[in-house]
């Protein structure tokens, strides 16, 4: 049970996927200008990065290691991740119009998220089981949508602050996440695994 | 050699089986039309008036699913454009004054003396809410009437006023049940009342 909440604190806090490892930063400053944005991203990323995640471990587990076919794992994350994303904005559109109208313009944006495949990668890597995986990629979107929100919520007031002018606009939004990152980088050593 | 040819089968079995699930999702959930469109034209007042520059609430409904404005309708007023900023998650502005003010609800009351039978308002109202025949005296069915004021325009004689409906005391009702088919009218006071539609 501890070894499950380590790996959430771990992949949360300690290796936060976009401060730490370096990973999704895209959306993080591309979909970080307001909070109600963020939240929808936010949203559709754990959902997105949890099922991928699943989805990755049983392809690799039931296709590619009983063939000998590891070399492939990349190509075939690809395509289960797109797979993925496709299928729940399918389902999510003929079910839900309004989660749709929240969710729809960011479900197409996550196909090329690093992170995704980042997460799919490492829990190969890690040599993590079932629920492991399952928990890394759940604890890796926590992480995204923590750090996201954040950001956002600060972009918001940096939007209002008197920033010099060769400063303005993605580049206080760069050193902002800069610092955001060393704080982050404080809570190595919290955790070991 | 036979190495390839095992990752090329079973990166081409992979890709049929996502195919075929793609496939079968995309016939399995097709979409028909536009869901959200009946969402919004339920909140509208359904007085098919055409105030707000579309020819009738459907065709409104679907300019607002399309990111048009929400405050074109005067016959739902403030309410409607609640009720409409709530559902779409995007905030509420005020009525657009370009297509008229919010004025209380109101019933067209025929003076039927005046009245020559020249059907002419008939073919105005866009809910059918008159009665009457060529030459005969035609009346209005106040519980129908949306107060949208498109017969008066036609009437020759000028027959036709536009009525406060009183609002007082005497005029309050319990919450109509809440129903899927009821007829416009009904479904404006609930609306009005602030009720849950969807």
């Amino acid at each position: 049970m501890s070894e499950y909440l380590l790996i959430l604190v771990s992949t949360i806090l300690v290796n936060n996927f976009v401060l730490v490892q370096f990973l999704g930063l895209c959306p993080f400053m591309g979909v970080s200008n307001k909070l109600e944005t963020a939240m929808g991203m936010s949203l559709a990323t754990t959902f997105v990065l949890t099922l991928s995640s699943v989805c990755s471990y049983l392809a690799f587990e039931y296709l590619l290691q009983p063939l000998g076919l590891e070399y492939l794992q990349t190509i075939t994350f690809i395509l289960v991740i797109a797979v993925v994303v496709q299928f729940t904005e399918m389902v999510v559109r003929k079910t839900s119009p309004l989660l749709y109208r929240v969710l729809g313009i960011f479900l197409p944006l996550i196909t090329t998220n690093c992170a995704v495949l980042g997460v799919a990668l490492l829990n190969i890597k890690k040599q993590n089981g079932f629920v492991e995986s399952i928990l890394y990629g759940f604890g890796a979107a926590l992480g995204f949508s923590l750090v996201l929100i954040l950001f956002s919520a600060m972009r918001e007031r940096i939007a209002f602050a008197d920033v010099p002018q060769a400063f303005k606009g993605s580049a206080i939004g760069m050193i902002t996440a800069g610092l955001m990152s060393l704080a982050f980088m404080g809570f190595t050593g919290l955790v070991n695994i | 050699m036979s190495v390839i040819v095992t990752a090329i089968l079973a990166l081409l079995g992979l890709a049929a089986v996502f195919g075929a699930l793609l496939g079968f999702a995309s016939i399995r959930f097709k979409v028909d039309g536009n869901p959200i469109v009946d969402e919004i034209d339920s909140l509208l007042p359904q007085t098919q008036c055409g105030q707000c520059g579309h020819p009738g609430c459907r065709p409104y409904a679907e300019s607002i699913a399309d990111g048009g404005d929400i405050n074109k309708c005067p016959p739902g007023g403030e309410a409607t454009i609640q009720a409409l900023a709530e559902l779409l998650d995007v905030e509420a502005t005020p009525l657009d004054s370009e297509h008229g003010e919010e004025i209380p609800k109101q019933v067209a009351i025929i003076r039927e003396d005046e009245c020559i039978g020249c059907t002419k308002c008939i073919q105005a109202c866009p809910i059918d809410a008159i009665l009457g025949s060529a030459k005969h005296m035609h009346t209005v069915i106040a519980s129908e009437c949306t107060g949208c004021d498109l017969c008066v325009e036609p009437c020759p004689v000028d027959c036709i006023d536009m009525v406060p409906v009183d609002q007082g005391l005497a005029a309050w009702h319990w919450n109509s049940p809440k129903d899927q088919n009821i007829i416009a009218t009904d479904k404006m006071g609930l609306v009005a009342e602030g009720a849950n539609l969807s």
